[in-house]
């Protein structure tokens, strides 16, 4: 059997395992559903729920691919600006870390505050929790050109500009990619924590309040589902982001080769 | 740290000299400050020719490509810095890789390539703008024996054809001796010039020369060049 066939199979046959197991345990012991339902369950409540569901996924997906573009585009735009002066660096990188360290939750009722436009607000929790990753990994990246490549660079009589354009950018595109891997699950945390705070003030309904919902009238079942979709979704980006990548890097880079071309 | 010390070196224009010494004996300063990438604390260097872009070339130990270029990049990368792409530079830009005999291989990535196929990458970058002086920092110590040959009469070839003047640093007596007109022997760190040989050999300079008398007795003479070098300033 092919190495691509078990990583495939393997975990499929484990989650089909657990969820067995599951459905057992549940009927053996007679859980009531609003502790445990049954993965049938709960595909049942996936089923008839799910177009409303989807609907209210739509609204945290909007915000979230918001604001992971938002991260990349101003995170992106912060470590250029790194790069070019380390006084700034310096001076604002502690910054940067302490936006990144402070929990969200903490930090969300404030901005919602703040913030009048309820899209807007969470479009914002969720930026601070995913800019850093990509500026992070973009300012190494952007620092990281080969010292001889740099050396030349400068025998040629290359001007900043040119030596951003043609050695700084391209090697530090891999680095911005693998940063805005992590930021796209990222993104997608910052806003179901935003609509956690944000959602019980009456606004738009995205999942994350419908669990909260869910929870409040023991809908478990439904609670499960969304939960389930949530997953999906993180897993869905994090996919569509690496697959971007591979795209991208394809031609040369080592994290996207295969050994066919070796 | 002081790496060299009494460089007194005077290189005439199309000559071929080889900078030997031992590991770590200033030889890739030497080279840098040539270049004017590093600025001697003591001492000054005067070059007969310009400084502008293109007029000198370098070539590293490793190949320094960007691996996100095809190898036609890479050797068109003079050019784009100083923003003069046009059809004469991608013209000259085959001419080299076809001149390092890489031609068919120009969409080609650097990872793609074998470690010879990529030095050669290196050598027609620094050779596209055809500089008045060419700098090699070791340049084929990380090659097997094999590819090294070949790549030593491929840079002889490419050095008659224009002429430039050439520094290269190696730590290969045998190198330096089928390679230069002119070795200067280096002591250890800090580095100074132990001394000067004139390279007795015809112009000409094929295989068979590596089997021949004169060969053996030029590199046994660099060779005790070498190692009088290395005993004057031996540590106590």
């Amino acid at each position: 059997m092919s190495e691509r066939v078990v990583r495939i199979a393997a975990p499929l046959v484990v989650g089909a395992a657990f969820l067995l197991l599951w459905e057992w345990v549940v009927a053996a012991e007679q859980i009531p559903p609003y502790i445990l339902p049954p993965p049938s369950l709960i595909a049942a409540s996936l089923w008839t729920d799910g177009p409303s569901l989807l609907g209210s996924l739509l609204v945290t997906l909007r915000v979230t691919l918001a604001a992971l573009a938002a991260a990349a585009l101003i995170g992106g735009a912060i470590a250029l600006l790194f790069s070019v002066s380390r006084a700034v660096e310096l001076s604002f990188f502690p910054y940067a870390v302490m936006l990144q360290v402070t929990p969200v939750v903490a930090i969300a009722p404030l901005i919602i505050i703040w913030v009048h436009t309820p899209f807007l607000a969470m479009l914002v929790c969720a930026w601070i929790v995913a800019f850093f990753p990509i500026v992070s990994n973009t300012t190494v990246g952007l620092n990281s050109a080969d010292r001889n490549l740099l050396a030349l660079f400068r025998l040629y009589g290359a001007s900043p500009v040119k030596t951003m354009w043609l050695l700084r950018l391209p090697t530090a595109l891999p680095y911005f990619l693998a940063g805005l891997r992590i930021s796209g699950g990222l993104a997608l945390i910052g806003a179901v924590v935003a609509e956690f705070v944000a959602g019980t003030g009456g606004t738009e309904t995205g999942l994350a309040f419908r669990i909260l919902e869910a929870g409040y009238r023991l809908a478990v079942p439904r609670l499960f589902a969304a939960l389930f979709l949530l997953s999906l979704t993180g897993i869905v980006i994090y996919l569509a982001l690496d697959l971007v990548s591979r795209l991208i890097l394809r031609r040369w880079h080592e994290s996207a080769r295969t050994g066919a071309d070796e | 740290m002081e790496a060299l010390r009494g460089i007194d070196l005077a290189v005439s224009r199309g000559e071929f000299v080889s900078l030997v010494g031992p590991s770590g004996c200033g030889k890739s300063t030497l080279l840098r400050i040539v270049a004017g990438l590093s600025e001697p604390s003591a001492g000054t260097c005067r070059l007969g020719i310009s400084r502008a872009s293109g007029r000198i070339g370098f070539v590293f130990q490793d190949p320094t490509l960007m691996p996100w270029s095809t190898v036609a990049g890479n050797v068109l990368l003079p050019f784009r810095i100083a923003g003069a792409v046009d059809a004469a530079a991608r013209e000259r830009v085959a001419a080299a890789i076809e001149a390092v005999g890489l031609g068919g291989f120009e969409r080609a990535y650097p990872h793609q390539l074998s470690g010879g196929m990529r030095m050669r990458v290196s050598l027609a970058r620094a050779l596209v703008t055809e500089p008045d002086l060419l700098l090699l920092d070791e340049p084929f110590a990380a090659l097997d024996e094999i590819t090294r040959h070949a790549l030593n009469d491929d840079l002889l070839t490419l050095w008659r054809r224009h002429r430039p003047t050439i520094l290269f640093v190696t730590h290969s007596v045998y190198e330096s001796v089928y390679l230069s007109t002119r070795i200067a022997v280096l002591t250890r760190r800090p580095g100074r010039i132990a001394a000067e040989l004139a390279v007795r050999l015809p112009h000409e300079r094929e295989r068979s020369l590596r089997s021949g008398p004169a060969y053996a007795a030029m590199c046994d003479e660099v060779s005790a060049a070498l190692a009088r070098a290395m005993a004057v300033d031996a540590p106590p």
